[in-house]
């Protein structure tokens, strides 16, 4: 089951894992685990994907990065999300390595390229469970 | 000189429909399907020794004991195949394996895409969890492919992005292939149009009677750039199935045998996002070895049929599985005419394009048309010689593959 904000959209459920991530995130901070063996690695999980160990620590990322690719969803796939089309989805590589998904905000359509650079930047969401808010990211364009 | 111990034999495929009106229970459309094999092939019931099969709705967990069961078969070979639409493909060389190591000797492969039956108390459009003072908490939905599941890294990292079902993914493929190759639009959309023009000479096709022009798919709506309604799949019900044996038992079957010759299977990855190199799918992988087992090359093929639920998928396959080098897709489609009267025949049942995407059973499509072509059962589409073809079964976000070789005995 996808959580759902107050307002129908989808908001992430952070699990004993992942939850680090959120936390630094309402204070708009981007964090990685990063492996003391082979770095950096996202999405949040519990063993490093490269060694499986289990030797990680979070640490602070820059929130920089450029698209890797995107697209505009002109019918919002997500039933949860259907209101709020078009949307621009991009794949953003992070200058620590890993790549993280997320809506590119700040920016008309027609000026999002391959390649451009963004930061990342959060938004924040009142869970319709009354739970806790929940940060979402996003990336804008930077200079 | 590829392996030669197992080999298709019987098919049966049935006609794709938007609506389903034939209310049926799960197993009853395996037990269908393998009555229809049986017809088919020539071979007995009591030569079957094996099976496999997605699942069944009837029995949500012991599926295959269900089957068994259900379908009085002492199985001894009796799988559960999770490969998107890679899956019937992967069930085809599961089985070949398991033959050549004497483990079966046929083995029913069996991909029913009906509705779920009436009266069933689980929708098949999804449900939403309790309601709180601002509206429901919480949503289920097909679209999510499992990936709403509690602690899932799709639910807590891509769904929130709006990263859901698999068109804006193959969408951030093209993107990303014509920025780097440039790659135009007009070139995918011409995968498209013949491949329609292959179902006009398919009977069964769900687009049969319909022929499109470029200009037609280039106008259809965005449905997610770069992709347009006519790039995408119908999706549709139907089914289908296909009887693998020994080779010693193909022989006494009713058809010319399409043993399976090579094959391989590779994935490195369920999310786009973490796709290690959005242009190098593990097709590469998958198809090189199938190649190798075969003791063939691409250019040895006398057909291609390859898993086509958005025409970038084509182009990005013909690359990694080695028909064109990397880069160099887009030329390879402008300069050959994947018509079934073309100089490169591709997907000639009209591919999932043309003849529908019927769930599990649209990767087992492509199977069933080469082994057609290769039993010379193509009708008005018929290839004039196909003694080898190649396959490949794309799942998930071109996540799942697996490659065939089939060769005519």
């Amino acid at each position: 089951m996808v959580r759902l904000a107050r307002d129908g959209r989808s908001i992430p459920d952070p699990t004993p894992v992942t939850a680090p991530f959120f936390e630094a995130a309402l204070d708009g901070r981007l964090v990685l685990q990063t492996c003391s063996r082979d770095g950096p690695f996202f999405y949040p999980r519990g063993r490093c994907p490269h060694c499986w160990g289990a030797d990680w620590r979070w640490t602070d990322a820059s929130g920089r990065g450029t698209i890797y690719s995107f697209t505009i969803d002109r019918l919002g796939h997500d039933p949860a999300q259907k209101d709020l089309a078009p949307f621009v989805i991009a794949i953003v590589t992070l200058e620590e390595g890993p790549r993280a998904v997320a809506q590119i905000v700040d920016c008309p359509f027609e000026e999002v390229r391959t390649g451009m650079p963004v930061e990342a930047v959060f938004d924040i969401f009142q869970p319709a469970d009354g739970g806790e808010p929940v940060p979402v990211l996003r990336f804008r364009p930077r200079a | 000189m590829g392996r030669r111990a197992a080999a298709i034999v019987g098919l049966t495929e049935w006609k794709p429909q938007r609506r389903w009106d034939e209310p049926m229970f799960g197993l009853d459309a395996l037990a269908r399907l393998g009555a229809e094999l049986v017809e088919d092939s020539g071979l007995d019931k009591s030569d079957i020794d094996g099976f496999a099969i997605v699942g069944v709705p009837e029995a949500p967990v012991l599926a295959p004991s269900a089957v068994a069961e259900h379908l009085g078969m002492r199985s001894r070979f009796n799988e559960r195949v999770d490969l998107g639409g890679a899956t019937p493909a992967g069930m085809v060389w599961r089985a070949a394996a398991a033959i050549e190591m004497g483990v079966c000797q046929a083995v029913l492969v069996l991909c029913p895409a009906i509705p779920p039956p009436p009266q069933g108390r689980e929708g098949s459009q999804g449900r939403e969890g309790p309601k709180g003072r601002d509206g429901p908490k919480t949503s289920s939905r097909p679209i999510y492919m499992g990936g709403d599941a509690w602690g899932s890294p799709q639910a807590q990292f891509e769904v929130p992005a709006g990263l859901v079902g698999a068109t804006p993914s193959y969408a951030m493929i093209a993107r990303l292939y014509m920025d780097t190759y440039g790659l135009d639009e007009e070139t995918l959309a011409k995968i498209a149009v013949e491949s329609r023009y292959n179902a006009q000479a398919n009977p069964d096709a769900i687009f049969h009677g319909r022929p499109i022009t470029l200009q037609e798919v280039m106008a259809s709506p965005m449905i997610a750039d770069p992709l347009k309604l006519l790039e995408v799949v119908m999706p549709c019900f139907g089914g289908g199935a296909v009887l693998v044996a020994s080779a010693e038992l193909a022989r006494r079957g009713r058809h010319r045998p399409a043993l399976i010759s090579g094959f391989g299977e590779e994935m490195t990855h369920r999310s786009l996002t973490s796709m290690p190199d959005l242009l190098d799918s593990p097709i590469s992988g998958a198809a090189a070895r199938a190649f190798e087992m075969a003791g063939a090359t691409p250019s040895a093929m006398d057909t291609a049929q390859i898993y086509d639920c958005y025409t970038i998928t084509v182009l990005r396959s013909l690359e990694d599985a080695g028909f064109c080098r990397r880069g160099e897709g887009g030329a390879f489609v402008r300069e050959h005419d994947f018509r079934y009267d073309g100089d490169f025949p591709l997907n000639t049942n009209g591919g999932q394009l043309g003849f529908g995407q019927a769930g599990i059973a649209g990767g087992l499509t492509h199977v069933i048309e080469a082994v057609r072509q290769i039993q010379g059962r193509a009708g008005g589409r018929q290839l004039r010689r196909c003694d080898r073809a190649f396959v490949n079964g794309n799942g998930g976000m071109m996540s799942e593959q697996v490659s065939l070789v089939l060769e005519g005995a």
